[in-house]
């Protein structure tokens, strides 16, 4: 008798949903364009000004994209199950990703996390974007390297003026997730349709590490991974790392 | 074979069903093969590879160089881990042992899933020097891991995940569970302890067990026993970054004790006499050093024979001498 009422119940709500949204679902892109300060990033060449205006130059810029979530004007949210994605200054292809099987509609905010999520970083062994094989996994303190930028600075105090920035940790008080979000143009929204791709285009602007919210110099600070260093340096690029340019829809 | 409760006849490991069975005087565990599902291809592959020294930089290191079964898997002897090239590591190897039951591992705490407890081991230029890219290579081109990866995981592709997962099915059914002490506890075919024994049993109740806690042997804190008046390993502190850490150790299980020495996380006593001793006449006023040790533990020469006897009583034979957990 439960057994029956059960069925009952799933085939009848199943119904009424498919009454309700046409579940179809789409893919949408979403691209990463690395700059300095409004300049191209160019690993290992390059030479690029803090804002206390110390020289530097970048050999390794990668950070992680995860769960990410699109919300509509009518509040529904949809979260891209298992998004995790480690975007790589050195990898081109990295810097492109594409979610599939995303419900179409139009979509008026993108959020995600910069970094894993706190479950993650304790987890056991993950394979993909978190496999610890990518360089990105502290193996002495459990836990992710969410944004990591190693270069040179002549203002660096380090043995051969290296900088060394391994942002991550997860617990109180140095806490460094940090989550970007940003409203889409209701003019433009993020249209996913059956027939089409569209594009989100970000700039990520790695000049964003040592500034915004505290101007960092590398005389005093060329080192951190994890700690109240790495939550300076979070802050500084929870609001100015991302920026949505624009979408092609 | 772990069926601690359970009297099972001798089975050679061939056809025993690899099985985790939860002893009946422990509590739940932590891991639990959820997302790891135990079986006897994915056990044999994760204990070859336990084993397996062409892992290492210089082909001269396993996992079992440091972690060896006869000391109740430890490094018998070494102060502190001995890995490729001679190079002597930071800090004593603990024994492995009951693991899935830790919340968190190192010394330190640091290390906070089981299944990547081994990356450490694995990167450390002074333990075996390698890289996950590296060793994945190398099994993908070595007979017969290409066909015992397909064995275990139903297809032959080899990557990180998989040799963490296999070898945490090895790790994690190390159970040890057999002990005299064990026995007493679950009343198994009317073991008792002797006079001396049980004495020892009552002074360790009395004046350790607030710390290493029963059945594990550790309450899975982190405390300082006064060992310096300044540690120079910092300790949790170097996980937690708060003062107050600073050269505390995780509580370390007293379980096959007899056979883990040295002991401390410098490994720097050799013998349960001077670990009684220690405790006994040579606590120091460590900075954090826990209040319960501030005066020491008075110790006469018979108490310590009694506590010595107890801690024998902590040594599981069938644990040590199990053939399923052998290299050969
Ligand atoms: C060179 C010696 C050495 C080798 C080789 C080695 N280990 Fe260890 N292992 C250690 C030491 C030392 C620690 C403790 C580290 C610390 O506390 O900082 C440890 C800790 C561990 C722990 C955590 C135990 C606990 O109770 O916290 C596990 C699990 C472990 N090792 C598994 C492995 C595996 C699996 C391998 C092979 C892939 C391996 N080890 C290779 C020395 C070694
Ligand atoms: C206040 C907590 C506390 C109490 C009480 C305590 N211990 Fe310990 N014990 C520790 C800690 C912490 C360590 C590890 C210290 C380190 O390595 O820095 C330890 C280490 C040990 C070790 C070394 C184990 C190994 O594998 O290295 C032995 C043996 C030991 N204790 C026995 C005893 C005995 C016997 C008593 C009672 C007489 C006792 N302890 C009381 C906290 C305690």
């Amino acid at each position: 008798m439960a057994l029956l009422c059960l069925v009952t119940l799933f085939s009848s709500c199943k119904k009424s949903d498919d009454e309700i949204t046409a579940d179809t679902k789409s893919t949408f892109i979403m691209e990463f364009e690395n700059q300095v300060n409004g300049s191209p990033l160019v690993l290992n060449t390059n030479t690029y000004k803090n804002a206390k205006g110390e020289d530097f130059k970048i050999n390794i810029f990668k950070y992680y994209v995860s769960n990410i979530k699109l919300s509509k004007a009518d509040g529904t949210v949809f979260l891209i199950p298992e998004s995790y994605f480690l975007i790589d200054a050195s990898k081109s292809e990295s810097t492109i990703i594409t979610l599939k099987d995303v419900p179409t509609g139009d979509y008026t905010k993108i959020e995600y996390t910069i970094g894993v999520d706190y479950a993650r970083n304790f987890a056991g062994a993950q394979t993909g974007a978190l496999d610890p094989m990518n360089g990105m996994f502290w193996t002495w303190n459990s836990g992710y390297i969410f944004v990591k930028f190693e270069g040179t600075s002549p203002q660096s105090t380090a043995t051969n003026n290296t900088l060394t920035f391994h942002i991550g940790g997860v617990l109180d008080p140095n806490n460094t997730i940090r989550t970007f979000s940003t409203d889409i143009n209701v003019a433009n929204p993020l249209r996913i349709r059956t027939d089409k791709k569209p594009d989100m285009h970000f700039i990520v602007n790695a000049g964003a590490l040592f500034t915004g919210k505290t101007d960092i110099s590398f005389a005093k600070l060329n080192f951190t991974m994890g700690g109240e260093n790495s939550v300076i340096v979070a802050d500084n690029y929870a609001n100015g790392l991302f920026r949505l340019d624009h979408i092609h829809n | 074979m772990y069926a601690c409760s359970k009297n099972e006849d001798e089975i050679t490991p061939e056809e025993t069903k690899i099985v985790f069975l939860v002893p009946s005087n422990f509590p739940a565990p932590t891991y639990n093969f959820e997302d790891n599902k135990l079986t006897n291809a994915g056990f044999a592959l994760g204990k070859k590879l336990f084993y397996e020294a062409r892992l290492s930089a210089d082909k001269s290191v396993s996992c079992g160089s440091c972690h060896q079964q006869f000391a109740g898997f430890t490094q018998l002897d070494h102060r502190v881990s001995h890995g490729v090239n001679n190079c002597q590591g930071k800090r004593n190897t603990p024994p492995l042992v009951n693991l899935a039951w830790q919340k968190a591992f190192f010394w330190d705490g640091g290390v906070k899933n089981i299944e990547t407890s081994p990356l450490n081991a694995i990167t450390d230029v002074c333990e075996m020097g390698t890289d996950l890219e590296t060793i994945v290579a190398l099994l993908k081109n070595t007979t017969p891991y290409p066909d015992l990866f397909k064995k275990a995981f139903g297809s032959p592709e080899i990557n990180s995940q998989r040799v963490l997962k296999s070898i945490t099915q090895f790790t994690a059914v190390l159970v040890s569970c057999n002990s005299k002490y064990d026995k007493v506890m679950r009343k198994e075919n009317g073991t008792t302890f002797s006079s001396t024994e049980l004495a020892g049993y009552n002074l360790f109740r009395e004046k350790c067990s607030s710390c290493h806690a029963e059945p594990f042997f550790t309450d899975f804190s982190y405390r300082s026993n006064g060992l310096d008046i300044t540690s120079a390993d910092e300790g949790r502190s170097h996980i937690t970054g708060v003062n107050t850490d600073f050269g505390k150790f995780r509580v370390p299980t007293l379980r096959n004790i007899e056979y883990t020495s040295p002991y401390m996380h410098d490994g720097r006593f050799y013998s349960l006499d001077e670990v009684l001793e220690h405790y006994n006449s040579g606590i120091k006023a460590s900075s954090n050093l826990d209040p319960q040790l501030k005066n020491g533990i008075a110790l006469s020469t018979g108490e310590r024979e009694q506590i010595k006897a107890f801690l024998k009583t902590l040594t599981d034979n069938e644990f040590i001498k199990n053939t399923l957990y052998s290299e050969t």
